[in-house]
């Protein structure tokens, strides 16, 4: 896939966490946490669906590699290349 | 023979708008079952009957507001089944559509009539455009990207009901390849400002009735936390646990040792709930908490309760909560998450006896062993009703909860 298309669907299973983050005005540097407000809760429904999606592990210790847009694309795509 | 009535799904709410039947005369029910949906202060609510019997008529339409009390469904309890005309319709087909405004409500008098007669209101008009259709279907619509338009209604006077977005959206690709609609801002169909009022109106019931006693104690969670990562190393993501679903369970086995601070004070003297019914505050998107309980929490284990607040989050935020959840909570856990400060001190849910709150859990310097160590800490409070309990009773409960979170693997 290419940074495109993994930031699209990023942005896909994100905003189906969180329906009122607007994709137009998502920031690539935006903190899922302190910026979008996501909880906990939210965050694992979000890598729960990254999951599903991509079919990665995903463990906890590279929760930290997702804390923003920008982030979360560079892991995703690393990760799928492995 | 019995009358099913609009319930009251908090202390201050006096109407209630019936949004959608999931039942039709000749249906039969069950004890538990949800029948119909109601518009509240806290979004579209799922109605529950309290009794097995068949439907035998329908007193209310969608769209009528009514007030708390008025009859909505005529039902033939077992034994005593009336045996209703069986609509000829097909089973998929909506019932027969009532004249707008007609008042057929005659409860026979036996029955438990409401105080006041109420005077059936009409249907509402369509809060926009000329297309019909139900709150429910409008949110649902929206959620789907359908455009309401190209939904064939099957409601009174061709009002699209939810039943016929989800046949459209069942129709599968080809037939409606929308463009999303735009992100609706937090719960569809969630009024804020009827929110707000509706938690003013439960805050200050509880200030002006409660006298509040508060506890604070700081808990070590690094032994909760070290077995959390293990097990979720182990797990794939979407079953992993959180350390709020720990929190939560500890909390549940506490009560047992300290069962006062458990129930709801109705009646004079008080009487602890046997069954847990452990409300969790979820803040909403955009503003305002709704606290929908997790029933018969002391049946559930860690992974249950972990399942249970995954569910009962997803619904209050996005989907929809059942009465029951809302109505029976008999004690309230309220959580800051990661991000928030060191301790909350809450306001009791009434007529709950007791609130507790979690801080955020942080590493904090603890002392072990007679060495300062980082340890992850979170303090965790208790605002209880000092009519019901003491604040020796309430310390123990705390410390009941701390030394159960110390063993997180017999949890």
């Amino acid at each position: 896939m290419t940074p495109t298309q993994i930031r699209a669907a990023f942005i896909a299973d994100l905003t189906a966490v969180a329906p009122d983050i607007d994709p137009e005005t998502l920031g690539d540097n935006d903190h899922l946490q302190d910026d979008l407000g996501l909880d906990s809760m939210d965050f694992l429904n979000l890598v729960s669906a990254l999951h599903r999606r991509f079919g990665l592990p995903i463990p906890e210790a590279d929760y930290a590699r997702l804390a923003t847009p920008a982030k979360a694309v560079a892991y995703l795509q690393e990760a799928t290349a492995a | 023979m019995s009358i099913f009535t609009m319930p009251s799904l908090g202390a201050d709410m006096e109407e209630g708008t019936l949004v959608e039947w999931l039942v039709k005369p000749g249906d039969r029910v069950a004890r538990g079952d949800v029948v119909a949906v109601v518009e509240t202060q806290k979004g579209a609510i799922e109605i529950e009957v309290f009794e097995t019997g068949e439907v035998t008529e329908l007193l209310a339409e969608p769209g009528q507001t009514l007030p708390v009390g008025a009859p909505l469904a005529r039902l033939g309890t077992a034994g005593a089944a009336e045996k209703a005309p069986r609509p000829s319709a097909t089973p998929t087909a909506p019932e027969t559509p009532v004249p707008a405004g007609s008042a057929r409500s005659a409860p026979a008098p036996s029955s438990p009539a409401p105080a006041a007669q109420p005077a059936a209101a009409p249907p509402r008009p369509a809060a926009t455009g000329a297309v019909l259709a139900s709150p429910a279907a409008r949110s649902r619509a929206a959620e789907l990207g359908l455009p309401l338009d190209q939904i064939a209604g099957s409601g009174p006077g061709g009002a699209i009901l939810l039943a016929d977005v989800g046949r459209q959206a069942d129709a599968g690709p080809g037939t409606a390849p929308q463009p999303p609609a735009p992100a609706p801002k937090g719960k569809p169909g969630l009024d804020m400002a009827e929110m707000r009022r509706a938690i003013a109106a439960a805050m200050s019931r509880s200030k002006r009735e409660i006298p509040h006693y508060y506890l604070g104690h700081e808990i070590d969670l690094q032994a909760a936390q070290d077995w959390l990562a293990a097990t979720n190393a182990a797990r794939t993501p979407d079953r992993r646990l959180l350390i709020g679903a720990l929190l939560i369970r500890a909390t549940v086995r506490a009560l047992a040792k300290v069962p006062e601070l458990n129930g709801r004070f109705e009646s004079d003297p008080f009487a602890p709930s046997a069954p847990v019914h452990c409300g969790v505050a979820v803040a909403m998107r955009g503003g305002g908490l709704i606290a929908p309980a997790i029933l018969d929490a002391q049946d559930k284990d860690t992974d249950a309760i972990m399942e249970a607040m995954r569910d009962i989050v997803a619904r209050t935020r996005t989907g929809r909560l059942r009465m029951s959840e809302i109505t029976q909570g008999t004690i309230t856990v309220s959580s800051l998450g990661e991000t928030g400060v060191d301790a909350l001190f809450g306001v009791i849910y009434p007529p709950q006896v007791a609130l507790v709150g979690f801080g955020a859990p942080r590493l904090r310097p603890m002392l072990r062993e007679g060495i300062v160590q980082p340890r992850l800490a979170v303090t965790i409070t208790l605002a209880a009703d000092h009519r019901i309990s003491d604040g020796r009773r309430g310390a123990l409960f705390l410390a009941g909860i701390d030394r159960l979170l110390q063993e997180p693997e017999t949890l």
